[in-house]
C-alpha cells in the first residue's frame, strides 16, 4: 500500500466518487424523499404537497400494482428456476461431449445481443393469426399442425402471456448462467468423480452427493445474480406487450407513471419497492467482500 | 460394448440437440425472414422456404436497404457508436483511476467508500431518474450525447471499479516495490505498471460495458426520449414496435442490424467476454 501524502489519493477515486454521489447517491436519497410527495416533476414546486403515505397506499393496494407484484414473484420464481437448473444441467451434460465448444456459443449468443434485439426475434416466434389464416409464427404453425387451434400467446392472461414473456428471458439468461457453473464444473478435480465412480456410485450419485455440494457457492452466486436482473426487468415486457394484458412489472410500471401519467411521487414510491427488494442483495455483497477483503 | 455404451449416450445427445435446435430456431426465422419479400412473409411462414433454400429469386436485400436509406436506421447505428463508445471510455478510465487508488493508496475512508460502490452495483436505476430529469432539463442535457455520455459512464463505474479492483488488487507488491526504490510516483506506477499488466483485464471489462450499453434501452429511453436524431438502435426499434408492429420485413432487418456489432464482437472477442463475466461472478 503506498503512503502518498492527503491529497493525491482523491485524484484517483475522486471523479469516480464524484461521478457515483451525483448520479447514483443523491437521486437515491431524494426519490426517497420525493415517494411522500405528490404529482408534478419539481419537489418543493408550487404545486407538490407531502401527502404521507398516499402513494404507498397506491403501491400495495391498486390492481395494477398488486398485478405487477405478483408478476415480478411469477419472474423471480420460474425464471431464476429455469435458468440456473438448465444453466447447470448443460454445464454438466456439454462436459461429456465433443461438440461442447460450439453448442455452448450458440446458448451462449443471446447473452451478446439486447433483449430488444431477443424480444423481436420471440415475438415473430409468437405471432398470432386468426383460425384460417396461414400462421407465420412457427409456434402457432406447430400448434394447427397438430390439429389445435391458434393460440393468441401474448393475449392469453394471465398465464400464458406471462410464460411465454419469462421464456424469453431465460432465452437470454441461461447461457450466462451456464457459462459461469461451466468453469466451475471444470475446476473440480476430476480424480474426486473417478474416485467415487470407482467405489460404486451411480452417475446420479456423483453428481447429487460430489458435484451439486461443490457448486453450491457458486449456484448461490449465479442465483442471487439472476434475482437482481429479474427483479428489475423492464425490455422485454416494454417491447412485448408493454405490460397489457396483466403482463405489468415494477420496472414498467415506474416507467409509466413517469412519463405517461407524469405521476413522480408514485414513480418514485414504485422504483423504492424495486430498492427494498434489492436491499438484502446489497448487503450480501458488501459481506463477500469484506469476507474477502478480510484474506488479503 | 461399443454400442452399448453409444446407445447409452442417445439421451444425452438428444437432450442437448434439443436444447441446440431450441435456442437456433427463433434466431433463423428471424434471419431468413429479413431476407424475404414483405409480401411472401404475410403470406406464408418462414420454414416454407427451407426445403427450396438454395433457388433462386425469393431472398434479397431490399428489406436492409429499406431499413437503413428510409427509416433512419442508418442514423440510428451511428448514434448507438456515438453513445457507445465515449461512455465505454469513459467510465472503463475513470474506473481504472479508481480502482488503482481504492486497491494501492492508503487514504482515510477507503474502505467504506469502497464498500458503497459495491453496494451501488445492483441499485435499480429507476431510483435515480426523477431527480435527475429536473437538472438535466435545467442544463439542457436531456437528449443530448454528452447528457447520455454522463449518465452512461457513472451508472456504470460501480461495476466496472469493482472488476478493475478485482484484478488490480491480485498484483503482486514486489511489482510496485522495486518501482518506489525507483522513486516512482502514483501515477507513473499507475501508467507505466499497472495499466500495461491490466490490459487484457481492463479489455474484457470495455467489452462488457460496450455491450451493456450498445444493448440499453431503458437509459436511452430516459434521457433521449422522443428525439430521432440522438436516438440508439434499440430506442428506434422500440418504437417500430409500437407505431409498426406488424412490419415483420422492418422489424426482423433492423433487429439484425442492431445485433450485427454485438455478434461480431461476441464471436470474435469470445475470451475476453467470456472472462469479464467469469471476473464479476466466481471470484466476486
Amino acid at each position: 500500500m503506498f503512503r502518498v501524502g492527503r491529497w493525491r489519493p482523491w485524484l484517483f477515486v475522486g471523479p469516480a466518487l464524484l461521478l457515483i454521489t451525483f448520479f447514483l447517491v443523491y437521486p437515491t436519497v431524494v426519490t426517497i424523499i420525493r415517494s411522500f410527495f405528490g404529482r408534478g416533476a419539481q419537489l418543493f414546486g408550487p404545486r407538490v404537497h407531502y401527502v404521507g403515505f398516499a402513494n404507498w397506499k397506491y403501491v400495495f393496494t391498486s390492481p395494477v400494482m398488486l398485478t405487477a407484484l405478483r408478476n415480478n414473484v411469477l419472474w423471480v420464481v420460474l425464471f431464476t428456476t429455469c435458468t440456473v437448473g438448465i444453466g447447470l444441467i448443460l454445464a454438466v451434460m456439454l462436459d461429456r461431449v465433443r461438440y461442447e465448444k460450439i453448442l455452448k456459443s450458440v446458448i451462449f449468443v443471446p447473452a451478446a445481443i439486447s433483449m430488444v434485439g431477443a424480444s423481436i426475434i420471440w415475438k415473430f416466434v409468437y405471432a398470432f393469426r386468426p383460425e384460417g389464416m396461414p400462421q407465420i409464427g412457427i409456434l402457432n404453425a406447430i400448434v394447427v399442425a397438430l390439429g389445435g387451434k391458434p393460440i393468441g400467446w401474448l393475449l392469453q392472461r394471465p398465464w400464458i402471456n406471462n410464460i411465454c414473456l419469462i421464456i424469453v428471458g431465460i432465452w437470454i439468461w441461461t447461457g450466462f448462467c451456464m457459462v459461469i457453473l461451466s468453469a466451475a464444473y471444470k475446476n473440480i478435480p476430476k480424480q474426486l468423480l473417478e474416485a467415487a465412480r470407482i467405489d460404486g456410485a451411480s452417475e446420479w450419485q456423483v453428481f447429487h452427493r460430489v458435484v451439486l455440494p461443490l457448486l453450491v457457492p457458486t449456484i448461490a452466486v449465479v442465483g442471487t445474480t439472476m434475482v437482481v436482473t429479474v427483479l428489475k426487468i423492464f425490455d422485454i415486457v416494454y417491447v412485448m406487450t408493454n405490460g397489457n394484458f396483466s403482463t405489468e412489472v415494477i420496472a414498467n410500471r415506474m416507467y409509466k407513471e413517469m412519463f405517461n401519467y407524469f405521476n413522480y411521487g408514485r414513480a418514485s414510491a414504485i422504483a423504492v419497492v424495486l430498492l427494498i427488494l434489492i436491499m438484502p442483495f446489497m448487503f450480501l455483497n458488501i459481506r463477500r467482500f469484506t469476507q474477502q477483503e478480510g484474506g488479503r | 460394448m461399443y454400442l452399448r455404451k453409444a446407445l447409452l449416450r442417445i439421451p444425452l445427445h438428444s437432450t442437448l440437440v434439443f436444447f441446440g435446435i431450441l435456442w437456433l430456431v427463433p434466431t433463423l426465422g428471424l434471419l431468413i425472414t429479413s431476407f424475404r419479400d414483405p409480401a411472401a412473409i404475410a403470406a406464408s411462414g418462414w420454414w416454407t422456404v427451407l426445403p427450396k433454400l438454395f433457388s433462386g429469386g425469393q431472398f434479397s436485400l431490399q428489406n436492409y436497404v429499406r431499413v437503413v436509406l428510409k427509416e433512419g436506421f442508418g442514423r440510428s447505428f451511428l448514434n448507438s457508436l456515438t453513445i457507445s463508445i465515449p461512455a465505454t471510455f469513459l467510465s472503463v478510465f475513470i474506473a481504472s483511476f479508481a480502482a488503482f487508488g481504492f486497491a494501492w493508496l492508503r487514504f482515510s475512508g477507503r474502505r467504506f467508500l469502497f464498500m458503497i460502490v459495491v453496494a451501488l452495483m445492483v441499485i435499480p436505476l429507476q431510483m435515480t431518474f426523477i431527480p435527475i430529469l429536473p437538472i438535466y432539463s435545467k442544463l439542457g442535457l436531456a437528449g443530448t450525447f454528452p447528457g447520455i455520455w454522463l449518465a452512461h459512464t457513472a451508472y456504470g463505474l460501480p461495476l466496472t471499479t469493482y472488476l478493475v479492483h478485482n484484478f488490480v488488487a491480485s498484483i503482486p507488491k514486489d511489482l510496485f516495490d522495486s518501482a518506489a526504490i525507483d522513486g516512482a510516483t502514483p501515477f507513473t506506477t499507475f501508467w507505466r505498471i499497472v495499466m500495461p499488466i491490466s490490459l487484457p483485464a481492463i479489455a474484457s471489462v470495455f467489452i462488457f460495458q460496450f455491450l451493456w450499453i450498445w444493448n440499453d434501452l431503458l437509459v436511452a429511453l430516459i434521457y433521449l426520449g422522443a428525439r430521432p436524431n440522438v436516438a440508439p438502435m434499440t430506442l428506434k426499434i422500440a418504437n417500430l414496435v409500437t407505431n409498426r408492429g406488424q412490419d415483420w420485413e422492418l422489424l426482423t432487418a433492423a433487429a439484425f442490424v442492431s445485433m450485427a456489432l454485438p455478434l461480431v464482437v461476441f464471436f470474435s472477442l469470445q475470451r475476453y467476454f467470456v472472462r469479464g463475466i467469469l471476473a464479476g461472478s466466481v471470484k466476486g
